[in-house]
């Protein structure tokens, strides 16, 4: 790793340096516990029946037989659950419709997928289970369908609503459409700015769906009493948001259903919804048994959500001297089966990397019969960056014009205005750009058929909603109970942020993923917003505690609390007492607790804004064959603002993962449908995430200009690495081969129809 | 249903079990001697999450039936460290911060150890390749072929 | 869910009388890789499983004046790890060694390779171009079938009810021999070929080509022997220009469909290409065997 640090800050013990997970040694024994590997006595498997069409109306469903099997405890279709009130809860960016939601966990009047769960059986076994499901009888009514979505746009185009008009036009249209929503943003005098332009470059492009791609599909285990109380266990981003839409989803008190956060298998987003959980509750409750779902693979890939595939156009206008005069943009996003698609997140990224003063963009949300989205690390960004990104780099090369001094030369700094109404508030863009301008393989030659591009990405990165809570031990150890799931190693920049504050070893503090009962609500760990937002409440629940600590040293010493400071670890007595008594350390006070008052725990909650944007810039080298159109990955060099690498390792690992999924989604990955609307790859077989021999070491360059608000100048991590890749590798395609490649993914096959083409023309 | 009895080795120790004919070794492992390290993340081979070694040679448990297992040595994640006294790969993951989520971090591990046995100086191509059948989606690989490579120079020292 | 019976006999005659008495559908278990997620997707329900792990025959390699003759059952992975095997016959080595993963060559086995009868099977075109023969035992005794007569097309094979392919045999090599295999697939591992060629080809004392057997995979209903490709090779001595004439032949022997894993005309093209990278490989190879 190459490190660069704008500001230094004063010097941290822990924070900054990479000690070992606190979880870690239960995941290389494989005794950690993951959704799938909890289980109760007297337990039942739940199993879920999916639509084979795309599109169909239900006549009927008999789950009569299903019933009378021996074996099969309950049986459960959407008759069991509530219907939902039709409203939009929640900031437009995010908003749930619980209308959608219940139809989407078990369909209704139509199945809107192929894989769209239609009814559920609860067994003694497995193979029970399963043999059940094939006596459940649906009358289907076969309808048309849509899966691309411009030809869901059209007039013509079955309706998957047919009363859906679309939103944020006025007046509204008279005919329905699968259009949901159109949104608009714009800034400046957009004709004026192409009309000054020297030059103006116009793309097109198009993108497919891709998958999260986690390695645990989701499972869940749920064990419900007479008196109503609900106990979960669940794999997700945040058992908190699983509480409130199960309780939503089956009218259940909030206090009555408590859920335990499993370790979780990776989830990029893919599991910040509910799908197997009122499933398996609703089960339970039915049958008085606990009830495990366990998805396979193949109902992963079938039933739950990837991100959108998009059909974008792109206008620039430049002058020659390098300067982005006007930007235009139109966004079509499929949504899936229900609204809404990240479509308004692309809109707002798109440009935001940059200092232009006349923007527009336009976006569609629009419905298709294929699984619903999800989130997917940086949702909408990456695509709209992919069409953005592609479209800077014909631009600098329509004015000759390096790519990265380009981007260099028009990028947002604080105080520049963005599209959005928002105003670039924090530091760091331009800092990243360099040091990635510094790296010696920037300029390195290359070899034949080889190439090399760049690009950059943009992401809001998240703050909210986050508790915490801090007991201290007698032995001078502390636990760290939050309620943020941990994936990528949030326990140990939490713990490691907790033994900065308090000043004791890493080594003392334990963090805990707590349940919703026993901690603070606490939102999804998503939108690189644990380790700023829930870090900010460990560490205000740290100084409560380093408050209490000082009050119970002033009763010690029998002296105004006025006059005790805490340092490094210790109380000293201070001002006028200074000097009168040794320092007492954490476990001395510690150790003195019942006599001195009890206890010592405190708790802190927080709803933290002031999060610096993650910005990432990535430059790599391809080499193309020029007969199978197969595009390999020499080099990967990625640089992004950490604003403070709490652990400099994990930091890396997140940059990695990014820049390889996104490698993925750039070269192989795919959905790939059937002409009636089957997904025909739902398998890691043939939906083809990268292999480890597919890659190159993945370069990371950790730029550190720290956030002003967090006491450690953290910014969120995760999800701006994934925003580059596609473009910088369609970029790189293009310098190699003099063709650009505008469709996702560039498989052999599309790059050899582009080296064809060159050589025909 | 009838079941078959098998007796077989796992992890060293005599094991014996009944199993319907239909069952994987995965699931016997999982549901009926409630080990559960050993992950099920395709069921169809694909990303080797449920890797074991069978009498020294590596599998995907996913695609064995538990009927087969007659006599056999069997080994999962479960038998890697020795008591307290983690194994070289597995300091070295955790050192090398080579797992996030960690679901694919036993199938990688007992697939490491696998490549160790038969070749304890692996060039980090060979260490790819061994490991392409197990997918990872957090790490982007790095630090799991930086641990890999590193535990193996380790070994070789010791 | 009616009940699957599991047996694993110790003999071919007891496996053979076990298969040929089935009432209902019957399969041979090898190394599973494809009958047990065909049973896990519900493709097939057998009424009874023959494991033939147990015979000896079956799981065997056996090497004498140069010809070789391996068990149907033999694990992938042991083929690859047997170096008299993998020195004699370096491109079926590759074949056995792209299959799935690690893991999966654990258990996956050239006899179940070749009766799954996927026309995309690794080990197919390089076993029929180096003119490998399979013994084939069933209840009215054993037969020696060329591996090219086996599958029919996808998913169909030649046997009989209660026939077996037991063993391969590949016959003894003159000097100056190589082989060599190569598919194309979108990542580097993983994949299943969306074409692949085997090469097989002998050279004489002055370099010429004298005997040469071309075989593609993934671009027809089963792998195809092209006899017309092999024909551009003999003679020459396998030159730039009779390489492009050979992968001119493979192309126009294509006859493939358009699917998930690839479409008529990209296969078409790269098939040739595989062809002629693969000819340049088993020619480096014969040039090294004097």
């Amino acid at each position: 790793m190459a490190s660069v640090i704008v500001h230094p800050e004063k010097e941290l013990k822990v924070v900054g340096t990479s000690p070992l997970r606190p979880d870690g040694v239960p995941k290389v024994t494989g005794l950690a516990q993951y959704g799938a590997d909890f289980s109760l006595p007297g337990m039942l498997w739940g199993k879920i029946l999916r639509s084979p069409h795309a599109h169909a109306r239900i006549r009927s469903v008999d789950t009569s037989k299903a019933q009378a099997l021996p074996g099969v405890k309950a049986v459960m279709t959407s008759k069991d659950l509530p219907d939902q009130k039709f409203e939009y809860v929640g900031p437009e960016r995010v908003a749930v419709n619980f209308w959608h939601m219940t139809r989407n966990i078990m369909a209704r009047e139509k199945v809107l997928y192929e894989g769209h769960a239609v009814a559920a059986v609860a067994a003694t076994t497995p193979a029970i289970a399963e043999e059940a499901l094939k006596l459940i009888e649906v009358d289907y009514e076969v309808l048309p369908h849509v899966i691309d979505v411009d030809e869901a746009m059209k007039t013509e185009a079955p309706l998957l609503f047919e009363d859906m008009i679309t939103r944020g036009i006025d007046p509204p249209p008279k005919e329905p459409s699968n259009i949901s929503k159109r949104i608009e943003y714009k800034m400046g005098d957009i004709a004026a700015g192409f009309a000054a332009a020297d030059e103006i470059v116009e793309l097109s492009f198009k993108t497919k769906p891709v998958h999260q791609g986690y390695i645990e599909p989701h499972a869940t285990l749920a064990r419900t009493d007479a008196d109503g109380q609900v106990e979960l266990w669940v794999s997700s981003q945040g058992h908190f948001v699983v509480r409130t839409m199960v309780c939503r989803l089956l009218g259940i008190k909030t206090a009555d259903l408590r859920v335990h956060a499993a370790e979780i298998g990776g989830a990029f987003g893919g599991k910040t919804v509910v799908y197997v959980e009122p499933v398996a509750v609703t089960l339970s409750r039915k049958s008085g048994h606990p009830v495990k779902i366990m998805m396979s693979r193949e109902e992963v890939f079938r039933g739950t959500g990837p991100t959108s595939g998009a059909s974008m156009t792109i206008k620039i206008g430049v002058m020659k001297d390098g300067d982005i005069v006007a930007a235009d943009a139109l966004m079509k996003y499929q949504a899936g089966a229900f609204p809404t698609s990240p479509v308004m997140n692309g809109l707002m990224c798109g440009f935001a990397p940059y200092d232009i003063p006349n923007v527009r963009t336009i976006g569609y949300d629009v419905v298709c019969n294929r699984p619903k989205t999800v989130a997917y690390r940086a949702p909408g960004s990456p695509i709209s960056a992919y069409a953005v990104e592609s479209t800077m780099d014909a631009a600098a090369k329509k004015i000759g014009m390096d790519p990265l001094q380009f981007r260099l030369k028009n990028i947002a700094k604080p105080g520049t205005q963005l599209v959005y109404g928002a105003k670039i508030a924090h530091e760091g863009f331009a800092e990243t750009l360099q040091a990635l301008q510094r790296h010696p393989g920037y300029t390195k030659p290359l070899g034949k058929n080889q190439g090399r591009g760049m690009a950059v990405g943009y992401w809001f990165n998240g703050g909210g909603e986050s508790s915490a809570t801090v007991h201290v031990n007698e032995d001078g150890t502390a636990v760290v109970a939050t309620g943020s799931p941990d994936i990528g190693g949030s326990r140990a920049s939490t713990a490691q942020m907790a033994a900065e504050t308090l000043g004791i070893e890493y080594e003392r503090v334990r963090p805990i993923i707590a349940d919703t009962n026993s901690v603070g609500y606490t939102q999804a760990t998503g939108g690189s917003r644990v380790t700023y937002a829930t870090g900010r409440a460990v560490i205000g629940a740290c100084n409560k505690v380093i408050a209490e600590m000082c009050a119970r040293a002033a009763k010690i010493w029998k002296i105004d609390v006025e006059d005790v400071i805490w340092e490094d670890g210790f109380a000293r007595p201070a001002g006028k007492r200074a000097g009168e008594f040794p320092p007492l350390s954490f476990k001395d006070i510690a150790s003195k607790r019942t006599a001195t008052g009890g206890p010592i725990v405190a708790a802190s909650a927080i709803n933290a804004d002031g999060q610096g944007p993650g910005f990432a810039a990535q430059f790599c080298d391809v080499e193309v064959d020029p007969e199978t159109g197969q595009v390999k990955i020499l080099r990967y060099v990625a640089a992004q603002d950490a604003g403070r690498a709490v652990h400099p390792k994990y930091v890396e690992g997140q940059i990695q993962g990014g820049v390889v999924q996104g490698i993925g989604w750039a070269l192989n990955e795919e959905y790939i449908y059937d002409r009636n609307g089957k997904l025909e790859n739902p398998g890691f077989l043939d939906y083809r995430i990268p292999v480890a021999s597919d890659l190159p070491m993945i370069e990371t360059i950790i730029v550190e200009v720290p956030n002003p608000n967090h006491p450690y100048g953290v910014k969120g991590v995760a999800e701006a690495n994934i925003v580059p890749p596609m473009a910088a590798i369609a970029n790189a395609i293009e310098n190699a081969i003099g063709q650009r490649l505008t469709e996702l993914p560039m498989s052999p096959p599309k790059v050899l129809a582009a080296l064809d083409a060159e050589h025909r023309g | 249903m009838a079941k078959v009895h098998v007796t077989a080795t796992l992890n060293g120790n005599a094991v014996e079990f009944l199993c319907e004919t239909r069952q994987t070794l995965l699931q016997i492992l999982r549901d009926e001697l409630h080990l559960t390290g050993t992950k099920e993340g395709c069921g169809t081979g694909d990303c080797g999450a449920c890797s074991v070694t069978v009498d020294g040679r590596l599998m995907c448990s996913c695609l064995i039936l538990g009927a087969e297992m007659q006599g056999k040595s069997i080994q999962t994640i479960e038998g890697m460290a020795d008591g307290e006294k983690l194994h070289p790969l597995q300091r070295k993951f955790l050192e090398h911060a080579a797992l996030q989520c960690g679901v694919c971090t036993p199938g990688v591990l007992v697939a490491a150890k696998s490549l160790l046995e038969r070749n304890p100086d692996p060039t980090e191509e060979e260490v790819r390749y061994w490991l392409a059948g197990n997918l990872c989606r957090c790490t982007g690989y790095n630090k799991i072929i930086e641990a890999v490579l590193d535990a193996a120079s380790e070994m070789r020292r010791a | 869910m009616h009940e699957m019976r599991y047996e694993a006999p110790k003999t071919l005659a007891a496996a053979v009388s076990l298969l040929a008495g089935a009432s209902g559908q019957a399969r041979v278990l090898a190394g599973g890789t494809d009958l047990l997620i065909q049973m896990r997707g519900g493709r097939v329900d057998p009424e009874l499983l023959v494991d033939i792990k147990g015979i000896p025959e079956m799981t065997s390699i056996v090497a004498e004046n140069g010809v070789f003759r391996f068990g149907a059952a033999v694990p992938c992975m042991e083929l690859v790890e047997h170096e008299a095997f993998a020195k004699a016959w370096p491109g079926v080595t590759d074949g056995a060694n792209l299959i799935g993963s690690i893991q999966v060559r654990g258990r996956a086995t050239a006899g179940g390779n070749l009766c799954n009868a996927s026309p995309a099977a690794d080990t197919v075109p390089a076993l029929i171009a180096a003119g490998a023969t399979v013994s084939v035992v069933g209840p009215k005794g054993r037969r020696e079938v060329p591996v090219e007569d086996i599958a029919t097309g996808p998913g169909k094979t030649s046997l009989a009810r209660g026939e077996i392919v037991a063993s391969f045999l590949l016959p003894r090599r003159p000097p100056r021999s190589g082989d060599a295999y190569l598919r194309f697939i979108p990542r580097t591992e993983m994949d299943i070929a969306v074409v692949g060629a085997g090469i097989n080809l002998t050279l004489d004392e002055s370099g010429v080509c004298s005997q040469a057997r071309v075989c593609i995979g993934a671009v027809a209903e089963r792998a195809l022997l092209v006899r017309e490709a092999a024909a551009a090779l003999i003679g020459t001595k396998v030159d730039a220009e009779a390489l492009q004439r050979m992968a001119a032949a493979v192309s126009a022997a294509c006859r493939p469909i358009d699917d998930k894993r690839g479409t008529k005309e990209y296969r078409i093209k790269v098939a040739g290409v595989m062809a002629r990278r693969a000819a340049q490989i088993a020619l480096d190879r014969a040039r090294r065997k004097n």
